[in-house]
């Protein structure tokens, strides 16, 4: 049942994925946001499969809720038309898919030989400890958060702090200047 | 369940390539910003699966630090995106190629 679970969304992952980056239907960012949010849920079903629930609905309620809400309100306020008339540039893309070929092919032999070299009894031992553990994270992973990692927490939420004051100040039209002028 | 790691790592390998493939190749400035989106959640995917295959919770904190980066990250790119085109009223980056605006 996992396994199956597990071939459907990541199937479905990559598919929409791909459709996010090359869509032979539509050039329009619009289709590419809405593709980039079926690719996060669907990583979130991912995320539950690894029993990290917490950050499955994290994952929901921040991307698809928040970032993808932002770059369909950016879409809106540019314009889509002129996007769409663009072809692909032939050669660019031949090359970016040639060099990214290979990198994944060098990333999936690095990763396929370390775990046959890995020692057989290691990756056992990982195994037996995977099953017996099976308990909901949630609660340890806010107990950790709010004992040990309280620091970068606090950091964090001014790093939001910072982040708010710079959009508003970079989207603030600057009339005071131009007055000035 | 017989997944192992090692398929996950496959998705995780396969998502970011994806991603920089977008980077790559795609012109227009929000499009790119989407292909950065999948290869931070490729990374993501990877330390989940790096945290619940060691039965250690370190890598899910940090990938929750890391959500909250990159939501910030979006917000001030995004803006920069829009004062960008109010300027010089293009997203593609061929033609976004002076410094001087």
């Amino acid at each position: 049942m996992q396994d199956t679970l597990f071939y459907i969304f990541s199937a479905l992952t990559l598919l929409c994925g791909i459709l996010v980056v090359f869509n032979p239907f539509s050039r329009n960012p619009v289709t590419s946001a809405m593709f980039l949010v079926l690719t996060i849920i669907s990583m979130s079903g991912l995320f539950v499969l690894l029993k990290a629930f917490f950050l499955a609905a994290v994952q929901i309620l921040v991307y698809a809720g928040a970032v993808i809400v932002l770059f369909l309100f950016v879409i809106m306020l540019l314009d889509v038309k002129e996007e769409e008339r663009r072809r692909f540039q032939k050669f660019g893309t031949f090359m970016g898919l040639i060099s990214v070929i290979g990198l994944a092919a060098i990333i999936i032999n690095t990763t396929n030989q370390t775990f046959t070299i890995a020692n057989q009894s290691e990756v056992q031992s990982i195994k037996e400890t995977f099953n017996q553990s099976g308990a909901a994270e949630t609660k340890p992973l806010g107990k950790l958060l709010f004992t040990e990692y309280v620091l970068p927490f606090e950091i964090v939420s001014l790093l939001l702090l910072v982040a708010m004051v710079g959009c508003i100040l970079l989207s603030k039209r600057n009339t005071s200047k131009e007055e000035a002028k | 369940m017989n997944i192992d790691l090692e398929q996950f790592l496959i998705v995780s390998i396969i998502l970011f390539c994806i991603g920089l493939l977008g980077v790559v190749v795609r012109r227009n400035l929000i499009v790119m910003y989407m292909g950065l989106e999948l290869m931070l959640n490729a990374a993501n995917l990877a330390l989940v699966s790096f945290s619940h295959f060691r039965d250690n919770l370190d890598g899910q904190i940090l990938v929750f630090f890391i959500i909250t980066v990159a939501a910030a990250e979006v917000a001030v790119g995004l803006a920069l995106i829009v004062a960008l085109y109010r300027k010089r009223q293009t997203t593609d980056v061929n033609e976004l190629t002076s410094m001087k605006l």
